[in-house]
């Protein structure tokens, strides 16, 4: 019986307690449904959640106990010689273990107990049945693959009886407590009020997983490669070791990303603000109702635009472009036709970026300036003053802490921006100040770091790691920065 | 009785419309918001420094008519205004006056007070500072004082001039912003409902400063509260309904109006 | 009595002189900073219109592919020379069917058999894709071979380019993909209406290739609908709980500011950041596997939870109390008053906000990137756990191929992209449309 029939059959009989539930409930009440404390519904309800939740929660912890402890009973099996290797290589054999038992389960049984009297033909014998086999076996993986497979058995079967004990010892134990006066609704509810809370604590857990998980990993590399070597190295350059060396394992400097990625980060910004900020002033003070309601939408479509989009634009039609053109315009000046600006640049990367975030801009500050009271705007225009002189005068002085607050997040959001600068800013980490040259970003090397074969003990990988919980930290430092100040804002004016 | 005749009262009415005693003059003055009329035709002359009450139930139409006095109405995209408002027996809707100019001119200060987050002395420096009527930063300085002592301010906030404007009480917020109007050097104020948030002292003081600004200032006030029109103006006028039902020197429309509505106001029957 | 006021006695005054207040200079500002809100919202929507100009324009002819319509001759000879079929059904999987499309494409041009090098250049015309399209003809049905069939065959990638015009053949020819040759070709069977633009359904169904023509988004469709179909499942349900909880029963206390902060947190954390928190905890510690379909679709319902919860508390805000009041006061639960009354009420602003939260899901890439989605995946993905791509990464793996072809099918795929991505955001419009209300 699989996992996904035995649920069908704990739901089935939860249904079946429902009804029985609803029915005991409507034959208590005899025709006056007054006599009973709650709507029979809520009798039927109560049956089977007593009859689902512990078998669904016994099931769980079923599901994610007994893989472990099975795993390592069988490890406890293993020669002498096996656990005297590394975790790594016992890892594997009880992977190469996995196999044979899926295999031996696809075998018939004379084939199998041939395969037990002379291991070396399991391979072949598993081939022509389909199933492929990392190594040649040994024999005391075949013994283990056996008892793997019998343990498995004895674990499901059971599984199954317990969860199909408790979902109809649940069910009837709650049938037996159905009463007129018995309270059904109120335990319903507050059922359901703890799934409300276990449902909002999944916003807590998913920060806890993400500070936890990249700490850990972290942590291994920080154990292979010193911290301050991570952040004050200048030189990012982790060589992925030949086969068999273990001496070079390259240069993890975190600066020259760092500096890339506040380099174009910041030309994204140079483009973002102004326009955004100047967008947001004309849409909030001086465009009619009419061209806003156009307008503003059509802006909003630039952020709705998925970043691998801009990316591909960037990649095909602005990187070529500025080449293209600064060729020319060397040689119109030098008679030298030779691009002066490389496709992947920081300019690339940074002008299609701040594209992206001129909507985030705008939209933020517009919400921010019409938060500023009419009455302010109506006590500069009553002395005479001309619109552009009440706006920069008095708006944009009282909206300025809500402007930096809309800059910030902005901000936070062009540091953590992955596929334009992965397809427009270069891979090479260098330091330079260069705009028209490439330089590459923190989010680029989590990529490039993380694509391809994945081996979760090399410090190439990990580092990954450090550099998202870096990442992660400098970003939250910003949003809670910013939100602390558009927070403070609003309730100025409220 | 009436040796006047027809042709008699009409040239007395054009006499009128070009009499500089009169700093404003309002003729069949309407106001439309969207398809909503507020105002019908009103007629209404604003003497030269004289204060002059706007009173009525609330909704008749009288903060509405302030605003068309300097064109704040046109901040509101909906409103539109017909009839002729001359300042000066200038026709202040006429395409050729520039706003900015008439609102430099007539200057207006608002229900609630508005102070902008600025220090005390930005928020006075403001207007000449736009408009460059000082020349240099002593000019400046002599401009706030000046208009912080008209305002009757001066004593109280001479020594946290740098201080924002926003931290004051609201009788003096409200000070402030007169002093802020006066700043500018307006020849007409307008003052919607000035005292409204303000408590009795602080009105008090108000009142009297309003009383003060009279020799040198056009006054037109809107209030709510018939007393302060009885205070502080020489002349009133009451609106109901969006229109103009009597205008009258304020002692004789306190003591004795000529129409009915008038009086059943006064007399507290409405509004 | 006179109806005529007559003036108070006050002597007339002077007219106030007029003061100069720099209005020139100051209206000459005033036109400046509109000019530069005008140009900076253009310059906005400018660039809106020139990204999706350059995609549409360099995408449009991937909805069109160039086939060859051609008389194969499913020659035994070269299918199966030994005539082993019977006995060993593999031979049928390996004959050699490029040269049996060259063969007919020799044909119909009149190229001779034993001239080498031309034999070349032909079978370069045609798409490496021919193979499968005619082992798959006879594996259905071998009792084909030994007849002639007319069949349309896939034009190789350059040839596409090179018929929609958009390889530039003034270029000598050694600079280029396609001779002189190759093209001389193209335009005679062009002219006998052998060689033509038809419908690209490729585009739509085929799996990864490494080859342009022969590639499609079909596997990224289906990664992405399983993807979008566990956020919906996933997120909805829970989003919609936890906003409920917030908004309704959460007492205000340090422990409800704390998830207040983190959900507002967590909607602006890198998108990338997630995809590191699925590679570590469920690939490395709960051992699901990479490349699916599954991993995808929690990393990106942990990415859009915050979204539709705070799309979610606004719409139950936007319930007036009076409705809670009314319910509460005729003896119904506070679990029932929000069940029956509220929920629903909220439920067109929660739809709304689901979908703006969907389609972001849809257009995300970097967090895919990092579980394993760039795979090149042929095979159509059955479950959830299978390999599988997503359309955004397909269009990240595309966008780094270099030839030209690609670019076309690059483009492509972002129009499909874009199409889904409107269709979901006309749809949350209606919605709002539709069921607004106005307290």
């Amino acid at each position: 019986m699989t996992t996904s029939t035995l649920l069908l059959i704990t739901a089935a009989i939860a249904m079946i307690g429902y009804l029985a539930g609803s029915r005991r409930a409507l034959a208590l009440a005899g025709g006056r449904s007054s006599s009973m404390h709650s709507r029979p519904g809520y009798y039927g309800s109560f049956v089977a959640i007593w009859s689902a939740l512990p078998a669904a929660l016994l099931l769980g912890v079923w599901l994610i106990a007994a893989p472990a402890i099975i795993n390592s009973s069988i490890r406890g099996e293993f020669p002498a010689e096996v656990k005297a290797q590394s975790q790594a290589s016992q890892g594997l054999s009880f992977g190469m273990i996995e196999g044979i038992a899926r295999g031996m389960r696809a075998l018939s049984a004379e084939e199998a107990a041939q395969a037990e009297r002379n291991p070396a033909d399991l391979r072949n014998l598993m081939a022509a049945r389909g199933v492929a086999i990392a190594g040649d076996p040994e024999a005391y993986m075949i013994k283990a693959a056996n008892d793997l497979n019998s343990m498995n058995a004895r674990s499901d079967l059971l599984r199954n009886v317990a969860v199909l004990l408790v979902a109809v010892g649940g069910a009837a134990l709650a049938y037996r407590l159905i009463a007129p006066r018995f309270r059904a609704r109120n335990r319903v509810e507050s059922v359901i009020l703890a799934s409300l809370v276990v449902a909002s604590s999944i916003a807590i857990l998913t920060t806890v997983g993400i500070i936890a998980s990249m700490l850990t990993e972290a942590t291994h590399f920080f154990a292979r490669v010193p911290a301050h070597e991570f952040f004050f190295g200048t030189v990012w350059d982790p060589r992925f070791a030949a086969a068999g060396a273990t001496a070079s394992e390259g240069q993890f400097g975190l600066i020259p990303l760092l500096l890339g990625t506040l380099y174009i980060g910041f030309v994204a910004m140079l483009f973002a603000v102004p326009i955004g900020l100047f967008a947001a002033i004309y849409m909030s003070e001086y465009a009619s109702q009419r061209v806003r309601s156009i307008t503003k939408p059509l802006l909003e479509v630039l952020a709705g635009i998925p970043t691998i989009v801009y990316g591909f634009f960037a990649l095909t039609t602005v990187g070529p472009f500025l080449r293209d053109i600064s060729s020319q315009i060397h040689g119109l000046a030098t008679g030298d036709y030779s691009n002066f600006i490389q496709a992947q640049s920081v300019l690339t990367a940074g002008f299609v970026m701040g594209i992206m975030l001129i909507p985030y801009v705008s939209s933020l500050s517009d919400d921010i300036i019409t938060a500023v009271p009419r009455a302010l705007r109506d006590g500069s225009l009553g002395l005479g003053a001309t619109r552009s002189e009440t706006i920069k005068r008095v708006v944009l002085p009282a909206a300025l802490p809500g402007i930096v607050g809309a800059i910030l997040m902005t901000a936070s959001r062009a540091i953590g921006e992955t596929m334009i600068v992965v397809l427009a800013a270069g891979v090479a980490a260098r330091i330079q100040l260069n705009p028209f040259e490439p330089m590459t970003t923190v989010t680029v090397k989590i990529v490039s770091q993380l694509t391809g074969d994945l081996e979760f003990t090399s410090p190439q990988t990990l580092v990954a790691f450090a550099l998202g919980i870096t990442l992660f930290i400098i970003t939250l430092c910003l949003n809670i920065y910013a939100l602390y100040i558009v927070r403070k804002y609003r309730e100025q004016y409220e | 009785m009436n040796m006047m005749t027809e042709a008699a009262v009409e040239k007395a009415l054009d006499q009128r419309m070009n009499d500089l005693s009169y700093k404003m003059i309002g003729k069949d003055v309407s106001v439309y918001y969207g398809e909503k009329r507020a105002l019908f035709d009103v007629n209404l002359n604003v003497r030269q420094n004289t204060v002059t009450a706007l009173i009525g139930p609330s909704g008749c139409g009288k903060s509405t008519f302030l605003r068309t006095l300097n064109r704040m109405n046109d901040t509101i995209d909906s409103c539109r205004v017909t009839g002729r408002i001359t300042l000066d027996g200038d026709d202040i809707y006429d395409p050729a006056i520039d706003v900015v100019e008439l609102r430099a001119r007539v200057g207006m200060v608002f229900q609630k007070p508005n102070p902008f987050p600025k220090s005390i002395y930005e928020n006075i420096s403001y207007g000449p500072r736009i408009h460059g009527l000082a020349r240099s930063k002593t000019d400046m300085d002599q401009i706030v004082e000046a208009s912080l002592q008209r305002a009757g301010l001066w004593n109280e906030v001479k020594d946290r001039l740098q201080e924002s404007g926003t931290g004051l009480s609201g009788g003096q917020q409200q000070r402030l912003c007169i002093a802020r109007a006066i700043a500018v050097s307006p020849e007409v104020i307008l003052m919607d409902e000035p005292c409204s948030a303000l408590d009795p002292i602080a009105t008090a003081k108000v009142e009297e400063l309003i009383h003060e600004l009279r020799s040198n200032y056009t006054i037109v006030i809107v209030t709510h509260s018939m007393q302060q029109a009885a205070r502080v103006s020489q002349r009133t006028a009451m609106f109901h309904l969006g229109q103009l039902v009597e205008e009258n020197d304020t002692d004789k429309m306190f003591t004795n109006p000529d129409d009915q509505r008038t009086q059943d106001y006064i007399m507290g029957r409405f509004g | 009595m006179s109806q005529v006021v007559t003036p108070t006695a006050t002597a007339p005054v002077a007219r106030t002189p007029r003061r100069d207040i720099g209005l020139k200079k100051r209206y000459a500002a005033e036109r400046r900073f509109r000019a530069y809100g005008i140009a900076a919202l253009s310059f906005g929507l400018i660039f809106l219109f020139v990204l999706l100009w350059s995609v549409v324009s360099k995408g449009y002819t991937a909805f069109q592919q160039t086939g060859v319509t051609l008389a194969v001759e499913f020659s035994e000879k070269i299918i199966d020379p030994q005539n082993q079929r019977a006995s060993n059904p593999q031979v049928l999987l390996t004959a050699n069917y490029p040269v049996m499309a060259r063969n007919a494409l020799a044909n119909a041009l009149g190229v001779a058999q034993n001239d080498r090098a031309k034999q070349k250049e032909l079978g370069q015309m045609l798409s490496d894709g021919v193979r499968s399209q005619l082992r798959d003809m006879v594996v259905a049905d071998p009792s084909i071979i030994g007849t002639t069939k007319t069949v349309t065959l896939l034009a190789a990638g350059d040839i596409d380019s090179a018929f929609k015009g958009q390889i530039n053949l003034s270029v000598p020819q050694e600079n280029r993909k396609v001779s002189d040759q190759q093209v001389g070709w193209m335009n005679k069977l062009a002219e006998a209406g052998a060689l033509a633009k038809h419908f690209n359904t490729g585009i739509f169904f085929n799996g990864a290739s490494s080859r342009a023509e022969a590639s499609g988004v079909g596997v990224a469709l289906i990664g992405s609908f399983y993807m979008m179909l566990i956020v919906l499942v996933l997120s909805l349900p829970i989003g919609v709980a936890a906003s409920i909880y917030l908004e309704e029963f959460a007492p205000k206390n340090r422990f409800t500011d704390l998830i207040e902060v983190n959900i507002n947190n967590l909607a602006a954390v890198p998108s990338i950041v997630y995809g590191l928190l699925g590679l570590a905890v469920f690939i490395n510690f709960m051992g699901l596997p990479r490349s699916a379909s599954l991993v995808g679709g929690f990393v990106l319902t942990l990415m859009t939870l915050p979204t539709i919860i705070i799309a979610t508390r606004a719409a139950l805000k936007a319930v007036p109390p009076s409705i809670r009041a009314a319910a509460l006061g005729l003896g119904a639960s506070k679990m029932q008053t929000i069940f029956h009354h509220v929920l629903p009420l909220a439920m067109p602003g929660i739809l709304t906000g689901t979908i703006i939260g969907l389609a972001h899901a849809l257009g995300e890439t970097a967090p895919l990137l990092l579980i394993g989605m760039v795979a090149f995946v042929a095979n159509f993905p059955t479950t959830p756990m299978d390999p599988s791509t997503a359309l955004p990464v397909q269009i990240y793996m595309w966008a780094n191929e270099a030839e030209r072809a690609f670019v076309e099918r690059t483009s492509g795929a972002i129009i499909i992209l874009l199409l889904f991505l409107i269709v979901m955001n006309v749809g949350a419009i209606l919605l709002r449309r539709r069921f607004e209300r106005r307290w």
